[in-house]
């Protein structure tokens, strides 16, 4: 086992990784909004984007989003009529604040994107024109790293940065690879095998190895997490278009109630209250422009929690997908049980207490240093309160180390041997030893391996004779805090299937106490990308973690599939992610994190939908009050002049849009529950929220311009 | 009795007659559309017409069977109209002049029947029972067969098929509207309905002087204009006239007829695509909003204020003192919420907020029961729209009834809702800008507004009510509102049909607790808001100008 290995399942160890962030920003999220908690915002950010967002006001660029560009054309078309008639003061302050409007809006992608950028800073540091030395047929050559093809063959000693992504195909070498995952800990990567890929711009720190170049330069595995980070390679998800499809139908509709507003007007005698500048004032308020300009923000922004988590989605097509999985595979080694086996119980035989058999399983496993010999040790301790010893307090023991060959460990002291280990070693030295094996030791061993265990026997032989005392229950141990997990999911919907490697026997009991809803034992790739389709087939979507080479088809069958950045590049190439700290647990939080995004974009939605009712209250009477003296019932805010009734409807429009990017930052707070209280809980905040805070906000924006003389 | 309890009983009545065939009825046509087998009379009507019943058509396929069997329908219609004087049986009416004859045979086919002309005094016999009556029966099976077909979209997987459209016409008329008429028009005649084939009568007035009355096939005739939700009296004074309307049983009977098979459709569709529950929730969803607006216009009728109202207990102005003002009232919701604009009383006469509640009525897309079909599909429309708005807020990525709603979806339902705004405001909004059509209005400031934003919400609706007072046989008024009802009829079509073709292509997604559930209570609240909220925000500047003006200055 390597040591990569060993730190991984260290991290495993929690259930719960939280989002750390990359490359030592010190600024830690408490999580303070649930598991999925937040990404950071200072409103900080907000200014220092600014100018990226004016940079925005490209029309080429806004014409992206249906929405802001009208309100840009309204901008321009307010400002010609401010320009046209500079003594109107309220023209000058709808204009300023139209244009604000559409700044707010490119401010939130800027801020969104900002965040992204200072990494991608990082990344392209560790990006330096590398020269590579490739092995050519008589000998080697320099060449520079944006020169190496496909299959070219280069060596990498000792202090060298790798110069591409590739496979290592001879020798073993210890990488360092903190340039990507933030990281220090070195890896191994060795030829062969499921640990063979190396990606460029990591730094190899010992040995000498030979690289198989696997990708062009400029679509390296760097290149693409620059990319992603930085938003250029961002294209909108499918819910996203979908989404703008109906934004724009909106748009139109709202368009044809202000444009068809004027001749209605000009009947009832309306004319001089409804000029161009009102009825585009009009217009902003009603189009749905806070979930128009946040759209790209929560896009941006979900795949950045991704990245905050060390989890790099190649697509957002694939975040919105793992919102909507039905069915998770999830790995038993490592994501639901420790990795290890562990001893959990001391079974003595006849005519042996337990305390004299833990005595002796503690002593035998002093000199065992594999995780399972320790875990005796720890359990002697813990539940027969058996006093850790150590190997140098017995001074004169002989202490027989626990090999692979022999399958045992143990100790001789004071004439008194003590032997633990496999069940046939053990039975087997018994009988070198001329001793009997108890009739009993033998079914208690049965027992436990029906029960998905494994059994140790212990033995001594002192001035009694070679017997065994007893058996020692190993057991996988699930992880703490994953029946919840997987009773949550279950809540939200979500299938989750075990796959092991072990006995159907085995599985279904680690199954039963993990709380899994299947498994499947035995498991071959072949199996498993069987699984995936027969989900598949059902409509469900399915997400899985994968390392091996083996591991591709299913990868790149499944909806979801999670490559861990220590697999072969085969892998990292199928699955539509890559976890960077390589921890197949992290699957669940990608969930989360997907159906986060959808809530966030769901709510803004809504509530900028609900936001126009009040809108109107506002900016009907305030048009046809004269008219038609009846309406001014209508103005149930109470505001204190047309003029200012109008202003304060476009005030609160744009700066709802800056009260909201946190949020649309953040996510909206997420706890794994039931579609229907999800529903019932987001739709009262949201929706009626929408409702009812705009009128409030309103009122609030008039009270304050009422104070300005000359208006009110 | 107070009127008022006479009001809140009939519509006690009404309820429980609704409920009493709700099921029976929804179970019945879910069965006839779904089955196998042909009745002999359909297979000769198959034959006649050179069709191929067994054939299940793709999207395309079957929108060409719908726009052809229509444009057929127009053409016959104007030309019958226009040959009318040279004509047997027309009872000496001349021909119809050619923008009027448009009018009613677009009006007609597109299940409006917006009447332009005087029935008793422009149309004889031949063109109303052999043309318009016709009409009143196959553009309601048309519209049935297009919410079927969006139905078998949802309940279809992995085909695009659709069904076969002459099947379902033919099957909507022979088994559905058929038998039902046959029953309904002997209990009007039994109510004192006439049905005969009798000419023009002189008949001595009271006040002295004479009038003429005409005899014609009205009981049958009136029947299929309630129970397909047509709306085309045979006289100019729709079911306020004694001979299509004669008393208060025959007037709650109407209403029945109005909307026994909109709401029953809901059955059909719960059955059809396997949940009754969902079902229950369209129909929960439509009984509300006809329930609180049926409240909502008996409180402003009988709370109006003023001297004459008082007098009369209520808006009396335009009503039949034979039914009143709680039956008006019933009726004028019931025409208004569906496609059927017949009419009991003048609308342009109700309260200024009662106009408001009839205009926004038909705003909703008239789908609360809604058209015979139209009304289903256009709420199903409605719930994709929620779906995606507020089913994202579940974390997933929205589905309704195992459909995923994607980008092609949202696109054709999107397309849906934006037609009749365009037709109702562009063309309300052109007739202020030019000159001439002004001159039609009776009244001016905002209840002239309202003549001309009914007409054209009426028509583009496929509505078909009036609110009277307004001029509608000149040439602008009869082209445009002709065009706003065939567009407001077959564009929505064209995109239903599509939305059902992509429906019925994708493979369901499997119900898990984490889905959004449509069944329940809370998405018939949000399904409720949802609809408010859209139509509200498109026509509330146009309702403020017209009735909300008018209403709140009482």
């Amino acid at each position: 086992m390597t040591n990569d290995l060993k730190k991984h399942e260290d991290d495993m160890s929690t259930t719960t990784t939280g989002p750390r962030t990359p490359h030592g920003d010190p600024s830690g999220d408490p999580q303070s909004a649930g598991r999925v908690g937040g990404g950071l915002f200072d409103p900080k950010q907000l200014i220092t984007s600014f100018p990226d967002a004016i940079k925005k006001l490209d029309p080429r660029v806004m014409v992206k989003s249906p929405v802001m560009f009208v309100v840009l054309v309204g901008s321009v078309v307010t400002t010609v009529l401010a320009v046209k008639n500079p003594d109107d003061w309220f023209g000058w302050a709808i204009t300023a604040w139209l244009w604000l409007t559409t700044i707010f809006a490119n401010l939130a992608e800027a801020v969104a994107e900002g965040r992204g950028k200072a990494q991608a800073d990082t990344l392209r540091k560790a990006k330096t024109d590398t020269v590579a030395r490739r092995l050519t047929k008589t000998g080697e050559e320099q060449v520079a790293g944006t020169e190496l093809r496909i299959g070219d063959l280069v060596v990498c000693e000792a202090g060298d940065v790798i110069p591409g992504d590739g496979d290592v195909v001879e020798g073993v070498a210890s990488v360092d690879e903190s340039a990507i995952t933030g990281e220090s800990a070195p890896v191994i990567r060795e030829s062969g095998g499921d640990r063979c890929a190396v990606t460029g711009g990591t730094k190899v720190l010992s040995d000498r190895v030979v690289i198989k170049i696997t990708t062009k330069p400029g679509e390296t595995f760097i290149d693409r997490m620059i990319n992603l980070v930085e938003g250029a390679a961002r294209q909108k998800t499918p819910n996203e278009i979908a989404l703008n499809i109906l934004l724009a139908s909106l748009t139109i509709v709202f368009l044809l109630a202000v444009v068809t507003l004027k001749p209605f007007a000009i009947y009832a005698g309306a004319d001089k209250q409804t000029s161009l500048i009102v009825l585009t004032a009009l217009l902003v308020c009603l189009i749905p422009t806070t979930i128009g300009a946040l759209l790209s923000a929560i896009g941006i922004a979900g795949m950045d929690r991704l990245v905050q988590r060390n989890v790099l989605a190649m697509s957002g097509r694939a975040v919105e997908a793992a919102g909507d999985v039905s069915t998770l595979l999830l790995d038993k080694t490592g994501t639901i049980t420790l990795g290890n086996r562990q001893a959990s119980e001391f079974v003595p035989v006849k005519g042996t207490t337990a305390a004299e058999l833990a005595d002796a399983a503690q002593l035998s496993s002093l000199a065992d240093e594999t995780p399972e010999g320790r875990s005796i040790v720890v359990l002697a301790k813990e539940k027969y309160g058996l006093r850790e010893r150590h190997q140098g307090e017995l001074t004169h023991a002989t202490w027989i180390e626990f090999t692979a060959q022999t399958r045992m460990s143990g100790v001789d002291v004071d004439g008194k041997q003590t032997r633990k280990g496999a069940a046939g070693s053990v039975v087997n030295w018994v009988r070198e030893q001329g001793g009997e094996v108890a009739d009993d030791a033998d079914t208690l061993a049965n027992r436990i391996s029906e029960a998905g265990g494994t059994p140790l026997l212990v033995a001594v032989k002192d001035d009694k004779g070679a017997r065994v005392l007893g058996v020692i229950h190993l057991k996988d141990v699930v992880k703490e805090g994953m029946r919840e997990r997987f009773d949550e999911l279950r809540r939200m919907g979500i299938k989750t299937i075990m796959i092991t490697g072990d006995n159907p026997l085995t599985a279904k009991a680690i199954a039963e106490e993990a709380g899994v809803d299947d498994f499947l034992a035995e498991a071959t790739p072949e199996d498993k990308m069987a699984l995936i389709k027969r989900e598949q087939a059902g409509g469900k979507l399915v997400a899985m973690t994968g390392d091996g080479t083996n591991d591709a088809p299913a990868l790149a069958q499944a909806d979801v599939g999670v490559a861990m950045n220590t697999g072969t590049s085969a892998a990292k190439e199928a699955g539509n992610m890559v976890d960077l700290d390589s921890n197949p647990t992290k699957l669940i939080e990608i969930v989360e994190i997907g159906k986060q995004l959808l809530i966030t974009r769901g709510a803004l939605t809504t509530f900028s939908i609900a936001n126009d009712v009040a809108k109107y209250f506002a900016i009907i009477p305030a048009m046809f009050a004269v008219a038609y003296p009846s309406l001014d019932k209508l103005n149930i805010m109470g505001l204190a002049s047309p003029e200012s009734a109008i202003l304060s409807a476009v005030i609160f429009n744009a700066l709802i849009i800056v009260a909201l990017v946190p949020l649309a930052l953040k996510g909206v707070r997420y706890r794994p529950s039931s579609a229907d209280s999800m529903l019932r809980r987001n739709l009262g905040l949201y929706g009626l929220g929408g409702l009812i805070a705009p009128f409030i906000g309103i009122k609030l924006i008039d009270l304050l311009l009422s104070l300005i003389p000359g208006i009110g | 009795m107070s009127p008022v309890l006479a009001g809140v009983l009939q519509l006690v009545a009404l309820v429980v007659a609704l409920g009493l065939s709700y099921r029976p009825l929804g179970d019945h046509m879910a069965k006839v559309y779904s089955s196998e087998k042909h009745l002999r009379p359909e297979k000769w009507i198959y034959k006649a017409i050179g069709a191929n019943p067994n054939v299940e058509m793709r999207w395309p396929a079957y929108l060409r069977g719908v726009l052809a069997f229509s444009v057929v329908g127009v053409l016959f219609l104007y030309l019958l109209q226009r040959l009318q004087g040279s004509l047997p049986g027309s009872l000496g009416f001349v021909s119809i002049d050619p923008d009027q004859a448009f009018n009613t045979a677009a009006s007609f086919v597109a299940n409006t029947n917006w009447q332009s002309y005087y029935g008793e005094q422009a149309m004889g016999h031949v063109v109303q029972t052999g043309g318009l009556a016709v009409q009143n029966f196959v553009s309601a099976a048309v519209g049935i067969a297009v919410a079927v077909a969006l139905v078998r979209g949802f309940a279809r997987s992995r085909t695009g098929e659709l069904g076969n459209f002459w099947a379902d016409l033919v099957r909507g008329v022979v088994r559905i509207l058929l038998p039902i008429s046959v029953i309904g028009a002997l209990v009007l005649v039994a109510c004192g309905a006439i049905q005969n084939f009798s000419g023009i009568h002189e008949v001595g007035r009271f006040t002295g002087g004479s009038q003429q009355w005409n005899g014609g096939a009205v009981a049958s005739q009136e029947v299929i204009k309630e129970l397909g939700t047509n709306g085309g009296g045979y006289f100019n004074a729709n079911s306020a006239h004694p001979f299509e309307n004669p008393n208060g049983l025959s007037n709650l009977f109407e209403i029945y007829l109005i909307l026994v098979i909109p709401f029953a459709l809901t059955r059909t569709f719960g059955r059809m695509v396997g949940s009754l529950r969902q079902g229950y929730a369209i129909l929960a969803t439509m009984a509300t909003i006809w329930l609180v607006f049926t409240g909502l216009m008996l409180w402003t009728e009988f709370a109006g204020r003023g001297p004459a109202f008082e007098i009369a207990g209520g808006a009396m102005e335009g009503k039949e003192t034979r039914f009143g003002i709680a039956a008006s009232a019933i009726f004028s919701v019931a025409t208004t919420l569906t496609s059927t604009g017949a009419v009991n009383s003048f609308h342009s006469s109700n309260t200024g907020f009662g106009g408001g509640i009839n205009l926004l009525g038909m705003q909703l897309g008239e789908i609360a029961p809604g058209g015979v079909g139209s009304g289903l599909y256009g709420m199903l429309i409605m719930a994709v729209i929620a779906v995606f708005l507020a089913g994202l807020m579940v974390g997933r990525t929205p589905e309704y009834l195992g459909k995923k709603i994607g980008t092609r979806e949202i696109k054709f339902a999107a397309c849906y809702i934006l037609v009749t705004p365009a037709l109702v405001l562009g063309f309300t909004a052109a007739s202020f800008v030019l000159d001439t059509p002004a001159n039609s209005m009776t009244n001016s400031g905002a209840h002239g507004f309202s003549e001309i934003l009914y007409a054209y919400t009426s028509g583009a609706n496929n509505n078909g009510s009036a609110f009277a007072g307004l001029n509608a046989d000149t040439q602008w008024f009869n082209s445009t509102i002709g065009i706003a009802m065939l567009l407001g009829r077959f564009l929505p079509m064209v995109f239903v049909l599509a939305l059902a073709g992509s429906l019925a292509e994708q493979k369901p997604v499997p119900e898990t607790a984490g889905t959004l559930r449509t069944e329940k209570p809370l998405f018939t609240g949000l399904l409720v808001g949802t609809i408010m909220i859209i139509t509200g925000l498109t026509y509330f500047p146009a309702l403020a100008l017209g009735p909300l003006a008018e209403g709140l200055a009482a």
